[in-house]
């Protein structure tokens, strides 16, 4: 399905939070998630089921001031 | 000093944004003192793990860590984006800005009271990025913020304290209210000014990062820091419009 990654629109195979990051290359980074505007905490990932256009955004640390 | 309970050992606190290099910024921190380091989160593809490097610089600075809602415009982005931040970097402190001005880059005061509210709610201690406006102080205080961070001039402009009657104000309004000076410097002989009237503290980041010595530079303002601060606990003298001379007149010699 077609969903929208950090603002690219994306196909994936995977239909959970989870299982995306895990195909996308993620594995073990450290990153936090949001779905349609919403934080996704880690420990719900594996049940946060995605929807074609979702908007998942998926960040980590950066410099900042 | 103590934020929210915590001991912070230095006044001074410093940015994570623009240095030339990693190793710059290190240095920079290691010659300010600063104890408090602010970060941002930002987007990242799947196996870029820049951010895993940057984490382990910010670690290896041995300081505490302050996220920001940098560029957040709306109160649900803010909000999204501190809950995010706060499983990333493991803190419930988030430095809180919700602008409202795309060339100012001031703050929404609307926007940030509602964040500030809703994010305290849920458990985050909130150090608000705000102006000298004491209306909105005292909003950001009744909506659970215990520290506040007005700028001195919008963020990366090295302006100053543009607004000294309003920092006065500010400051007398809310004498034990733990402040720091955000934004807008871009002399230590600022930040000393802050730390004069009373400021608890500076934050820092332009200033620093874009000086063509940054290490050299964040030694000076931490100098200034610690002299205004000294400024401040010594009590200063009050100005007089007259001179008073301070060599006795008494026993002068009488020569015509």
């Amino acid at each position: 399905m077609k969903i929208t990654i950090n603002g690219t629109s994306t196909d994936v195979q995977a239909d959970t939070l989870a299982m995306v990051l895990e195909e996308l290359g993620y594995g073990a980074a450290k990153v936090a998630t949001a779905v349609n505007e919403s934080f996704v905490p880690m420990a719900l990932r594996g049940q946060t089921a995605l929807a074609p256009g979702d908007r998942i955004e998926i960040v980590t640390p950066r410099q900042g001031g | 000093m103590r934020f929210y309970g915590t001991e912070i050992d230095s006044r001074l606190m410093l940015g994570t944004a623009q240095y030339p290099s990693p190793r710059v910024l290190a240095d920079a921190f290691r010659r300010s003192g600063a104890g408090i380091a602010t970060v941002s989160v930002r987007r990242e593809a799947g196996g870029e793990r820049a951010g895993s490097a940057f984490w382990d610089i910010v670690s290896d600075l041995g300081v505490a860590v302050l996220p920001n809602t940098a560029g957040c415009h709306s109160v649900r982005e803010a909000v999204t984006t501190a809950q995010m931040a706060r499983e990333l970097f493991d803190t419930n402190w988030i430095k809180l800005e919700v602008i409202g001005h795309a060339d100012t880059l001031q703050p929404d005061p609307f926007g940030l009271v509602e964040a500030a509210r809703y994010l305290t709610e849920d458990g985050f201690k909130v150090f608000p990025y705000t102006t000298e406006d004491v209306v909105l102080a005292g909003r950001l205080l009744d909506a659970g913020c215990e520290v506040l961070m007005p700028w001195g001039a919008p963020i990366g402009t090295g302006l100053g304290l543009t607004n000294i009657y309003g920092m006065r104000t500010l400051r007398a309004q809310f004498p034990d209210v733990p402040m720091v000076v955000d934004a807008g410097l871009g002399l230590p002989s600022q930040a000393a000014m802050a730390m004069e009237m009373g400021y608890d503290a500076v934050l820092l980041n332009t200033a620093v990062a874009r000086a063509g010595d940054p290490a050299a530079m964040a030694e000076g303002f931490a100098r200034a820091v610690e002299a205004g601060r000294l400024a401040f606990e010594a009590d200063p003298m009050e100005p007089r419009d007259m001179a008073a001379p301070s060599t006795p007149v008494i026993g002068k010699a009488f020569l015509t």
